[in-house]
């Protein structure tokens, strides 16, 4: 082995040859590539595109009075519904836009549409959650005039929109009675992340095994911050709360401009 | 649930970093994850070996360290740790736990040449 450099070519001492220099060049070649192999200190948030987008879009709402609510369940707890009778209760009381997402088909954005009011559908295709980047886009494509109301129905999923902020004023969680009143242990992220949760489909209460009560104490074990309110949205009981709710909430961003 | 998209975003900083530092290969990415990001390390492990292919960080190690849960406590306001979103207050079993770390994922460094 090479005394001076550890190559395999046995090098006898005193005597120098061309291909032995060429061995020993390659492997210092080598070793310099080797030692090429950097760490570099990068110590950046997964998250943190996805939240300056929300920033920039929670200013600009901010900025025009526009409450933006993201409306976050698991599939099938009867948001689209939720959202076609609140225009229709509203009714023409504040001017409305919805961003409907999901992963395929523009059906939701239809319903909405059929109401009267604009709707814009983002289909996430194989992603499983709306993100900031996606809303801001939506949003600038609607024709949204100061003070609006802009709904953002999230993809049915109570585990990943938890984690992306969109720049909305804050979660709306909707839970509906045919589903386990243990949700909100099961998937705490979300109902800690959102600040009212609406208990839809009340009417079904009596032929339905859902104690509600257990329900709002598990909610309230999760986050002792949040706001309760019963309601169908299909009968129209306790819908006077939520745009009552609403229409504070909205006050209190129109005010800002 | 979201690994597939966690682990775009994870491919997406190592991309802009070997760009920004002229690395033309990345052997290794060292990832925290915190211990209450809402994330399985080995779901997001499995979704890197796959975006990754193709790129400059083909053949990467996704090198995973955790970081514990932290949060205060409202009611005696201690600094406490915690494995679980909604547990109580272990010194004082009050509920008002304001999350303070632990919830979040950095791409900490990575190597490359």
């Amino acid at each position: 082995m090479c005394g001076t450099c550890g190559c395999s070519v046995n090098i006898k001492p005193g005597k120098r040859n061309a291909s032995s220099v060429g061995t020993v060049r390659q492997y210092r070649n080598r070793q310099e590539t080797d030692t090429e192999t950097r760490r570099v200190r990068v110590e950046q948030d997964l998250l943190a595109e996805n939240d300056a987008l929300a920033a920039a879009n929670r200013s600009e709402f901010t900025l025009r009075g526009i409450l933006a609510l993201n409306l976050v369940s698991s599939p099938g707890s009867g948001k689209t519904t939720l959202l076609v009778e609140t225009i229709k209760a509203l009714d023409g009381a504040c001017p409305v836009a919805v961003i409907e997402g999901d992963q395929q088909t523009d059906y939701d954005a239809e319903r909405i549409r059929a109401t009267g009011v604009e709707a814009i559908q983002i289909n996430t295709g194989k992603g499983c959650h709306l993100d900031a980047g996606m809303v801001g886009k939506a949003a600038q494509s609607l024709d949204l005039p100061d003070g609006a109301v802009l709904f953002i129905e999230n993809v049915g999923n109570l585990v990943c929109p938890a984690s992306f902020d969109l720049g909305e004023a804050a979660k709306v969680v909707v839970l509906s009675v045919t589903e386990g009143e243990d949700k909100p242990l099961k998937y705490p992220d979300m109902f800690r992340a959102a600040r009212l949760m609406l208990l839809n489909k009340c009417d079904l209460l009596p032929y339905v095994q859902f104690d509600a009560e257990r329900a709002e104490a598990f909610a309230r074990q999760v986050n002792p911050h949040i706001e309760i309110i019963r309601l169908s949205a299909v009968q129209g009981t306790g819908m006077e709360h939520w745009l009552a709710w609403l229409m504070r909430e909205r006050q209190q961003k129109s005010s800002c401009i | 649930m979201h690994e597939l998209a966690l682990a775009e975003s994870v491919l997406h900083i190592v991309e802009t970093t070997a760009k920004r530092e002229s690395l033309i290969s990345v052997q290794e990415v060292v990832l925290e994850i915190g211990e209450l990001a809402a994330v399985e390390p080995e779901a997001l492990q499995f979704c890197f070996g796959s975006v990754v292919l193709g790129t400059v960080a083909e053949g990467a190690q996704l090198r995973i360290v955790t970081k514990a849960g932290e949060g205060r406590c409202s009611d005696c306001n201690r600094t406490i740790w915690l494995k679980d979103r909604h547990l109580l207050c272990p010194q004082c079993g009050g509920a008002h736990i304001h999350l303070t770390g632990g919830d979040r994922m950095r791409v900490l460094e990575i190597a490359g040449k």
